[in-house]
């Protein structure tokens, strides 16, 4: 992620230059790397109806996308790249149903810009599973428990409980639950959900 | 949700430039900062925030999320998630109110992605402000009116109202720095600079649309927290209608600092009551140099109070708070302070 990704920008006045110069200078100390502002100098004509195009892994494989900077990374993965795991509940945080893995930790995809997923590495439900053709465990302790009804939430609830456990937070059930509590199931599977994630924990051994 | 032009400036300095650009056609479009965007993503979908250009603040200002204790001053970076300064051992065992306030936040997903900075300017959950079709609000349109006086404003602030707005702040780790004395730095087309957190938040009166003391372009880059003798006999509790992922209905960060059971110290920050961060400061007068007790703490809950003004649904939260308050000062007192 080094290149400077600018859609928009109007020319920045030799005045503006200087007060940075200075404030940069006055900052001295808590700025690592201060290279010169005359970086910043783009097109104030760009038009937004421009798709910006976005690299991302998904699932190990890379993707070129030219999207509108609106979309979200959870619009992009089930309508740009076909994968529809993830799910929409709430579309604004609250429910869990979006989450998936960034970098490795759990995030919500309908919280975050596709554009700023430049360079990311995002897991879905769809790609949990190594290679060899076995489930993840966390996927067959949700069967083994049948810690679901509609299945609406189980992409999330799975990803967000392998994150779980690699945080160290799976420790009781009263712990399952508090870490847990990002994903809501209408179907009130919970008692189950808490059930296979402590099975699971065990198997992940991390 | 509105087009908008996204950058992603790679160094500070561009940053800053691209930050106080104002968008050529429209004079009052200035660029907004976006960190995790679990504040503005979701108004920007909701139309109440509608920024013409969103400066992508993640790759500049990468360096500042550093979490450093040298024994004296806490430094955290205005970028660190919350996940990782709640998790953080100093934090835990040195400044316990701070890592409790932000593991009680949100969810587990969300603090992966929210930052510190961007939790601290978190705007307000009042419905009103949040619904664009309600024409009345003085947050969002100033001199619209406001929707939630006279509506239903269960959810809104007793402490800090105007009769302008009378919307909560409703931020868990702003009242661990309140009450803990923090100050956060700045950077900005001016330079940078210094404020105590209590200088950030302004209270609505009569322009609820000016809610930070911050100029434009400016960015947060850091909170210091002092150490002192408060600092690890403390505590967050918090109020929820149901147990976890719930904004507070009432919240206190309580920061304590004894001999024997005679207060020497102490600091008592409110979350979920009032327009703003909060501190108690006259309950804190009435504590010092008293023991601490049931009475005591009891009496120092409604000091608390005494300016409270409640609206048709909210006046219970005048109870829950003082109760808040009782149960916060006592847990805290209770709790083994390791010193060093
Ligand atoms: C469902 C839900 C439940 C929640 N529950 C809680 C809760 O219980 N307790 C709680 O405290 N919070 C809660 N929150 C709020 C959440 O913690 C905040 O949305 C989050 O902390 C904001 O941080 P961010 O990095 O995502 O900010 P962003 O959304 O990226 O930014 C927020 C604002 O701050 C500005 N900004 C960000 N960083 C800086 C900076 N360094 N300098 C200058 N300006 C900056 C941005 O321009 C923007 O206007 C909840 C949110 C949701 C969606
Ligand atoms: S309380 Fe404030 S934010 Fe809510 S409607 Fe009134 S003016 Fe708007
Ligand atoms: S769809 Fe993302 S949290 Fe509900
Ligand atoms: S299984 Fe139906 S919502 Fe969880």
């Amino acid at each position: 992620m080094t290149d400077t990704r600018d859609i928009c920008t109007s020319p920045s006045t030799p005045r503006r230059r200087f007060l940075i110069g200075s404030a940069l200078t006055g900052a001295a100390p808590l700025i690592a790397r201060s290279e010169p502002v005359a970086a910043a100098e783009p097109a104030d004509t760009s038009d937004l109806r421009k798709p910006t195009s976005v690299d991302i892994h998904v699932n190990g494989r890379p993707f070129h996308l030219e999207l509108d900077t609106r979309l979200t990374l959870l619009d992009a993965l089930r309508e740009e790249i076909g994968l529809t795991g993830a799910k929409k509940g709430c579309d604004h945080g609250q429910c869990g149903a979006c989450t998936v893995l960034i970098d490795g930790r759990r995030e919500l995809s309908c919280l975050t810009l596709a554009v700023s997923a430049q360079g990311r590495d995002v897991v879905t439900i769809e790609g949990l599973d190594g290679g060899g053709g076995d489930l993840h465990p966390m996927k067959q302790a949700f069967i083994d428990h049948d810690a679901f009804q509609c299945g609406y939430c189980t992409p999330g609830q799975i990803l967000s409980a392998v994150s779980c456990v690699r945080e160290g937070h799976a420790g009781s059930p009263e712990e399952i639950r508090e870490y847990m509590s990002g994903n809501i199931c209408r179907c009130a599977a919970y008692p189950n959900i808490v059930a296979a994630i402590s099975q699971a924990s065990e198997q992940m051994g991390e | 949700m509105q087009p908008f032009h996204y950058s992603r400036p790679v160094s500070l300095a561009e940053t800053i430039v691209s930050g106080t650009q104002k968008h050529s056609r429209n004079a009052e479009a200035t660029a907004t900062f976006l960190a995790g965007g679990t504040t503005l993503i979701d108004l920007m979908k909701l139309d109440v925030m509608r920024p013409s250009h969103v400066v992508d603040l993640n790759s500049s200002a990468r360096e500042f999320s550093a979490i450093r204790f040298d024994g004296s001053t806490l430094r955290l970076g205005a970028f660190a998630k919350m996940a990782t300064v709640a998790d953080h051992p100093d934090v835990i065992s040195h400044f316990p109110v701070i890592a409790q306030s932000l593991s009680l936040a949100a969810s587990a997903q969300l603090r992966n992605m929210a930052t510190l900075g961007g939790n601290l300017l978190q705007r307000t959950r009042c419905a009103y402000f949040r619904d664009p079709s309600w024409a009345a609000c003085n947050k969002r349109s100033p001199g619209s009116g406001c929707a939630a006086i006279g509506g239903v404003n269960r959810q809104h602030a007793v402490l800090g109202t105007s009769k302008h707005c009378i919307a909560t702040y409703h931020g868990d780790f702003a009242q661990a720095l309140m009450a803990l004395d923090a100050a956060i730095m700045l950077i900005g087309p001016d330079g940078a600079r210094s404020m105590p957190f209590a200088s950030l938040h302004l209270q609505p009166g009569n322009t609820p649309h000016l809610e930070t003391s911050l100029r434009p372009g400016e960015i947060i880059t850091e909170i210091l927290v002092p150490d002192g003798p408060w600092t690890r006999r403390s505590r967050y509790v918090k109020v929820r209608d149901r147990q976890s992922y719930e904004f507070a209905v009432a919240s206190v960060a309580v920061a304590l600092a004894l001999e024997g059971s005679m207060v020497t110290d102490v600091r008592i920050a409110l979350g979920g009551l009032a327009t703003t961060p909060w501190r108690a400061v006259d309950a804190e007068d009435l504590l010092r140099g008293r023991r601490l007790n049931e009475a005591s703490a009891t009496e120092a809950a409604r000091t608390a109070f005494a300016g409270a003004v409640a609206q048709a649904h909210n006046a219970f939260k005048i109870s829950v708070g003082q109760s808040a308050i009782v149960r916060a000062l006592l847990e805290t007192a209770a709790m083994e302070a390791h010193r060093g």
